[in-house]
C-alpha cells in the first residue's frame, strides 16, 4: 500500500518535472512546479518527516511559487513585432536542447549507476511513527542554535538586500 | 508497516535532480534558470530526508533540509529582484542577450 502510494507521487513529480522541461509557456510550468512541490511534500510524509512537508508547502508553495509568478508576469513581453519590414528570425537553439537533454541523462545514467551499486549499511534505527516537531523543537533550540541564528540573519540581509534592488527600478528619474 | 527502500528515494531524487538541471540549461529564461534550480534543491531534500529517516533521536538530516529550505527562499528573493533590475534595464530575459554589465 505505501509502496503504490510511493510510486504514485513519485510518478506526479517527476512528470511535473518533465512537464516543465518539455512546455514553451513558463506559466504552465509554474504551476508544474506546484505539482512537482506538492509530490515532494508527500514523499517527505513517505520518509516520515512531517513537520518539513507542511514547511515544505508553506514555504514553496505559499511563498517561493507565488514570487515565481510575480516574476514571470511582469517580464513577459510580446514577442512579435508589428515592423513589416524586418527580417524574420528563425530562432534554431538547438545546441543548448541537446546539450542540456545529454547532460540530464549522462547523469541521471551514471548517478543510477552509483546508487545501483553501491551497499548501504544503515546504523541507526528505523524511525518510528512518532511525529518529528518536538525533536526539530528542541534540536534547533540546543545543537544547531547557532545555524538556526545565522538563517534569520541571512533572511534579514536577503529582505534589505531584495527591497533595495527591487526599489529605485528608474535610475534617470 | 512496510517501509520504502532508500535506493527508490535515491533514484527519484537523481531523476529530479537531472530534470531540474536540464531546465536550467534549456530554459532561455532567467525564471525557468530558477525553476530548475529549484527542483534541484527539492531533490537534494529528498536525499537528506531519506537518510535522516535512520537517525530518529537527533534528525539531523530534516534540520539540513530545513535550513536548504531557508536559503532556497532567500536565494529565490534576491534572484527575483536582480532580474527585475536586468529586465528594466536591459528589457529581455533571455540570459545570452545579457551579455554587458554597461549598456
Amino acid at each position: 500500500m505505501e509502496a503504490i502510494i510511493f510510486y504514485i507521487f513519485s510518478a506526479l513529480t517527476l512528470a511535473a518535472g518533465l512537464f516543465i522541461l518539455f512546455s514553451k509557456n513558463l506559466i504552465y510550468g509554474a504551476f508544474a512546479l506546484f505539482l512537482a512541490f506538492l509530490g515532494v511534500a508527500a514523499l517527505y510524509v513517505l520518509a516520515g518527516a512531517d513537520f518539513l512537508a507542511v514547511s515544505q508547502i508553506m514555504i514553496y508553495v505559499g511563498g517561493i511559487l507565488v514570487l515565481l509568478i510575480f516574476g514571470i508576469m511582469l517580464t513577459q513581453k510580446k514577442e512579435k513585432s508589428d515592423d513589416s519590414t524586418r527580417h524574420n528570425r528563425v530562432e534554431v537553439p538547438i545546441t543548448r536542447k541537446i546539450w542540456g537533454y545529454l547532460t540530464g541523462i549522462g547523469l541521471f545514467g551514471l548517478l543510477v549507476k552509483v546508487i545501483l551499486s553501491s551497499n548501504f549499511r544503515m546504523a541507526g534505527e528505523e524511525m518510528s511513527t512518532k511525529s518529528t516537531i518536538k525533536t526539530i523543537g528542541v534540536e534547533l533550540m540546543t545543537s544547531h542554535l547557532l545555524p538556526f541564528e545565522i538563517a534569520a540573519i541571512l533572511l534579514l540581509v536577503a529582505l534589505i538586500g531584495a527591497a533595495y534592488l527591487a526599489l529605485n527600478r528608474n535610475p534617470t528619474a | 508497516m512496510t517501509t520504502i527502500p532508500v535506493q527508490y528515494y535515491l533514484v527519484v531524487a537523481a531523476a529530479l535532480f537531472c530534470i531540474g538541471l536540464a531546465i536550467s540549461i534549456t530554459k532561455r529564461h532567467f525564471i525557468g534558470m530558477l525553476l530548475g534550480i529549484e527542483l534541484m534543491l527539492n531533490a537534494v531534500n529528498i536525499n537528506l530526508v531519506a537518510f535522516g529517516r535512520h537517525d530518529p533521536e537527533r534528525l539531523s538530516g530534516q534540520l539540513f533540509a530545513l535550513f536548504v529550505i531557508v536559503v532556497a527562499a532567500a536565494e529565490v528573493t534576491v534572484a527575483l529582484a536582480i532580474i527585475l533590475r536586468v529586465y528594466g534595464r536591459f528589457k529581455t530575459v533571455d540570459p545570452d542577450k545579457v551579455n554587458e554589465l554597461k549598456q
